[in-house]
């Protein structure tokens, strides 16, 4: 802590780059902390999809659907527990820029095979007696002010025309994640108003008994309506999500990208700076050799300068991500998770140090390696 | 005593067949060669010289800021050149003060800040490093400009507070290389007082590299550097115990 005063006022000296290089880091890890936000929304279907759960849909496309009458093949093989189903409805509120994702579900599975959620028993029970009722999740209600009662009406594109529907529970979920913009109403209802596509489906989930044995579930499905006119692909939950997740690209390589990019002119810009810094004072590190400092410890505060910028722009510039994220969602339901975890902030820390480290690294050697009389000479 | 013929042995700083070598675009200099040298304790040394007959370089080898091509350079018993770089560093914090011409103060630091930099490498509490700066400061009669920068005070202060930075440890010598240069006469005065006055009532061993005969005049011993040999010259105020001109080291 004695050295702490000489580290200060070398940072203070010239107060502009220092500032400058410490919005370097800001920039960059508030940079960092949004593209990990977006991550964390896109991929966390992924993150909580069921072990015990694979998705069965048509092999050519998610948009075709499949035959309601795979529902009891699928349910009589072996290591099979429950099976339910969907079907994208694809309507929106009001106006098209009000989309959330609402599909029809079947009352009677669903909450076997989704345990997760959580709908109090009057509730789900309601929406099960009720042909034209929904449940919507926290996002949804909160966006549109909807409270349970409430009459919806939705606007087809599929299907066309208005779909009323009546609020009969609004869901919670143990993880959070869980939680995205949902609308769920009764399969029944579309089935009788529909006029194309009856007796489909979109997709079914499947619940297996027995996880480690998922494989032999998946390829058995398959296999037994391979060569059928609607072939299937049955797929675990989580590769599932995530193929849903990488329809707008691989977000991993896209960030991974962007930010290798980032940091490298990161390192660039602050080892320039503090190599700068270093040079001019290349008279005064003599001196404080000379009068006893080692080699180490010359090394050592060159150092710290650089790890105290890094560490200080990568705070505030991962707070200020924090304070966005805090705000919720700006796509309006396309990335419903949008928050920053603290995992995340954590790695940005991690990562703004090791940049701070390499940025410092070649100037605090030099530094270290100053010989005393050449340095001396110079002055 | 002060002796070239490198006889003695006992001596605080005792020299000997020291060689330096620098190579400076392919050609090779010999800036000293063979050099003896013994210096008691509480000897005030002047070194004289053209430039470039290595004044600067003996000093820095006495000092340990710069390694021998040959020969070897004990201080209180201890061969400096043989020690490595942390151990070096360590000594020379226990018992060498240097003296720059340019003061080499620290420009962000105050007063009682660069006289604090070489106690830092201490164990010494806050209390008793603050107690040290302020005597040291005492001593150079700068006890009112304890919180001034370097910026703030004059070119005979900034000296002054360079010569509590370098006594602040209780050095066993101080290295004063060419310390009134940057300064005019008056000024100059000042500091060679405090240096001679270091040297007689503190008993610090004194060697100070300079161009000015007048300056020399205060050293007990005054040795000319030629063509990197030493050569000792009576001063007006040398005690003239070596009054005639050595052989050649």
């Amino acid at each position: 802590m004695k050295y702490f005063h000489i580290i200060f006022v070398n940072l203070k000296r010239k107060k502009i780059r220092t500032l400058l290089t410490i919005g370097s880091f800001m920039v960059a890890l508030f940079l960092f902390g949004v593209l990990m936000t977006i991550k964390t929304a896109l991929g966390s279907g992924v993150d909580v999809a069921g072990a015990d759960r694979l998705v069965v849909r048509n092999r050519i496309s998610l948009i075709m659907p499949l035959p309601y009458s795979y529902r009891d093949v699928i349910r009589q093989m072996p290591n099979v527990s429950e099976v339910t189903f969907a079907t994208w409805f694809g309507g929106y509120y009001q106006d098209m820029k009000n989309f959330f994702p609402n599909y029809a579900i079947d009352p009677e599975t669903y909450r076997t095979v989704y345990p997760e959620y959580i709908i109090p028993d009057e509730q789900w029970n309601a929406f099960v007696q009720d042909r034209q009722g929904c449940i919507v999740s926290p996002p949804v209600a909160e966006k549109y002010g909807f409270k349970i009662g409430d009459r919806i009406p939705l606007q087809g594109t599929i299907f066309s025309g208005i779909w009323e529907f009546n609020l009969c529970a609004i869901y919670d979920a143990a993880e959070k994640e869980m939680i995205s913009p949902e609308f769920w109403f009764q399969y029944k209802y579309l089935e009788e108003q529909r006029p194309f596509f009856k007796g489909t489906v979109g997709w079914y989930v499947v619940k297996v008994k027995d996880p480690a044995g998922a494989v032999a579930v998946t390829k058995a499905i398959d296999e037994r309506f391979a060569n059928s006119p609607n072939e299937t692909k049955t797929e675990t939950e989580k590769s599932f999500a995530a193929g849903f997740a990488n329809q707008i690209g691989n977000i991993r390589l896209l960030i991974l990208s962007i930010g290798s990019v980032v940091f490298f002119t990161l390192l660039l810009v602050t080892g320039n700076a503090l190599a700068t810094a270093v040079r001019e004072r290349t008279g005064e590190l003599a001196v404080m050799k000379t009068v006893g400092f080692t080699d180490a410890s010359v090394l050592g505060l060159v150092m710290a300068e650089s790890l105290i910028v890094a560490v200080v722009g990568g705070a505030i510039g991962l707070g200020l991500a924090k304070l966005f994220t805090l705000s919720g969602d700006p796509t309006g339901g396309m990335l419903a998770n949008f928050y920053l975890p603290n995992d995340s902030l954590a790695t940005g820390l991690a990562l703004a140090l090791a940049a701070g480290a390499a940025a410092g690294i070649i100037p605090a050697v030099g530094a270290m390696r100053l010989k005393i009389v050449d340095a001396l000479r110079r002055v | 005593m002060v002796r070239l013929d490198g006889a003695s042995s006992g001596a605080l700083v005792e020299i000997r067949d020291l060689d330096k070598k620098y190579r400076r675009g392919g050609e090779e200099i010999d800036v000293l060669r063979g050099l003896n040298l013994d210096v008691e304790k509480g000897e005030f040394v002047a070194f004289m010289g053209p430039s470039g007959s290595g004044k600067t370089t003996l000093l820095n080898l006495i000092g340990g800021l710069d390694s021998p091509s040959a020969g070897t350079v004990r201080i209180a018993g201890d061969e400096i050149s043989a020690l490595s770089g942390r151990k070096l560093a360590a000594w020379r914090a226990r018992n060498i003060g240097f003296i720059f011409q340019m003061y080499n103060l620290i420009p962000v630091l105050t007063a009682f800040q660069n006289v604090q930099l070489p106690l830092l490498l201490t164990g010494l509490s806050k209390s008793e490093r603050k107690r040290h700066v302020e005597d040291a400061l005492a001593l150079v009669g700068l006890s009112d400009r304890i919180h001034h920068y370097p910026r703030q005070l004059s070119g005979g202060q900034e000296q002054r507070v360079a010569i509590a930075r370098a006594i602040v440890a209780d050095p066993t010598i101080l290295l004063c290389d060419e310390p009134t240069g940057d300064l005019d006469r008056a000024s100059g005065d000042e500091i060679l007082d405090i240096i001679a006055k270091l040297s007689r009532d503190f008993g610090k061993t004194v060697f100070l590299v300079t161009h000015d005969p007048v300056a020399a005049k205060r050293a007990s011993t005054i040795l000319h550097l030629d063509k990197g040999s030493l050569l000792e010259r009576a001063g007006e105020e040398s005690d003239g115990k070596t009054g005639e001109k050595p052989p050649a080291a």
